[in-house]
């Protein structure tokens, strides 16, 4: 199991790749889908069906809609030349990537190895007890509306925001004629 | 250990990404590629050797079987709608800068006026 | 936005009733297998943009999907918050699971674990009517169109 992991996480790093370096925006999209349906895959090895649900609708309408912001304005990426800008913003980028990468091998050292129950601390309540306190057989339904209903009422509103947000910057109506 | 390594080095990847490029759906696909990666090292971080997927069934019945992590998984549930309603939200500024410049590129986006 | 051949049309017209029937009993055994209000929610929102898609624009009329999109998505948040002050009502905190205690139900059957499943419905009214309208904004409308 652990060598297609890590199978697929190189598959996704490819991908990135790809996505991030080719010179056609629509193909870099499709590249994108490349890393989402294979973290589809991920989830269903690591045993998490309701993810992979979730997962795999989500990836195929954000890529329609990608898609078609794409094709409504243009394919092409900006040509990039190699300047002086160019090169402060590599030096800048490497800056960043490696300061991340030195706190997070800091913070590896202390995370539980990986498949050992050593992490399940805050999780215990919830498997020993989540059947008998909510009564729901899944017991991702029970955390997510039962347990930890905020949460779920937040991202509601978060959803909500950006739908409000999204017809503003888009509306057509009541805009000045430039 | 070496699947975590994996996964931060694909949120390094998105944050290359974000610094480096100047093309404005260059940039959502990096942020894309950053919030993947967090869901993913989330996800594994809830996984447990030899665990079953968190759901009671019949044949379980009463037994104590081991399950997998519900917590990370529900948090990642509503992190990844989320994900959805921001991306839109981003590629909308996106296509409403494309029709006042004529361009995607950050360079070029200078004039702002109020 | 124009629609596609008519293989397309007669193929999505086969597919979007069982989208949209497997949409709802995703949602509504949202406490018993996998899935829930977010995993319907998003198949039926899936199953409209299908049908723009693959029928264009202008024969399903984005102007009234528009509104009861949006209508629907503050129904489900209106909902779901609704279903959390009964809580307070009863004289509890808030999300306190009401019904649970009035009838608790059988666990693994339907109609169990109290308010879960009424939830899960407020959840998936919102997420559809949201994802819809987003795509109908985002992918549909024209630069200078009149919604």
């Amino acid at each position: 199991m652990l060598t297609s992991l890590i199978l697929l996480l190189v598959l996704m790093i490819l991908g990135a790749i790809v996505a991030l370096e080719s010179k056609d925006l629509l193909s870099g999209i499709i590249s994108l889908g490349i890393i989402g349906f294979a973290l589809t895959v991920i989830f269903i090895v690591l045993q998490a069906p309701d993810l992979a649900i979730v997962q795999i609708i989500v990836e195929t309408l954000t890529l329609v809609i990608l898609i078609a912001a794409v094709l409504k304005t243009t394919r092409k990426d900006t040509s990039e030349k190699t300047d002086t800008v160019k090169i402060i913003l590599w030096i800048t980028g490497l800056v960043c990537v490696i300061v991340f990468m030195l706190a997070a091998v800091k913070a590896l050292q202390y995370l539980p190895e990986f498949g050992s129950a050593e992490s399940l601390r805050m999780a215990k309540v919830y498997i020993d007890q989540g059947l008998a306190l909510t009564g729901a057989s899944n017991l991702v339904a029970a955390v997510i509306l039962d347990f930890r209903g905020y949460d779920t009422l937040g991202e509601a509103t978060v959803l909500f925001t950006s739908v409000v947000g999204i017809i503003a910057v888009l509306r057509t109506v009541g805009r000045k004629q430039s | 250990m070496i699947v975590y390594v994996l996964a931060i080095l694909l949120f390094l990847i998105g944050l290359y990404g974000i610094v480096v490029k100047r093309n404005l759906i260059k940039i959502v696909i990096s942020l894309m590629i950053m919030e993947y990666a967090i869901n993913l090292f989330f996800a594994l971080i809830g996984y447990r050797e030899g665990g079953a997927a968190p759901i009671h069934t019949e044949e379980l019945g009463d037994n104590m079987v081991l399950f997998v992590d519900p917590l990370p998984q529900a948090l990642v549930l509503t992190a990844i709608v989320i994900g959805l309603g921001t991306t839109a939200l981003l590629v909308s500024f996106a296509v409403r800068i494309y029709e006042k410049y004529d361009t995607f590129d950050v360079r070029k986006i200078r004039k702002l006026r109020g | 936005m124009k629609g596609m051949t008519l293989i397309v049309k007669q193929i999505s017209q086969l597919m979007v009733p069982s989208i949209f029937l497997l949409g709802i009993y995703v949602i509504l055994h949202g406490h018993l297998t996998p899935g829930g209000g977010f995993a319907g929610g998003i198949l039926i929102a899936g199953c409209f943009v299908l049908l723009v898609l693959a029928y264009g624009s202008d024969e399903v009329k984005s102007e009234v999907r528009k509104w009861r999109a949006s209508f629907s998505e503050s129904l489900g948040i209106f909902m779901f918050w609704f279903l959390a002050v009964l809580g307070l009502v009863q004289g509890s905190y808030f999300f306190y699971n009401i019904i649970a205690k009035i009838n608790p139900g059988h666990p693994g059957q339907l109609f169990s674990a109290g308010i879960i499943p009424l939830c899960n419905m407020a959840i998936g009214i919102e997420v559809a009517g949201a994802l819809f309208a987003i795509f109908i904004t985002l992918a549909v409308l024209k630069a200078g169109e009149k919604l």
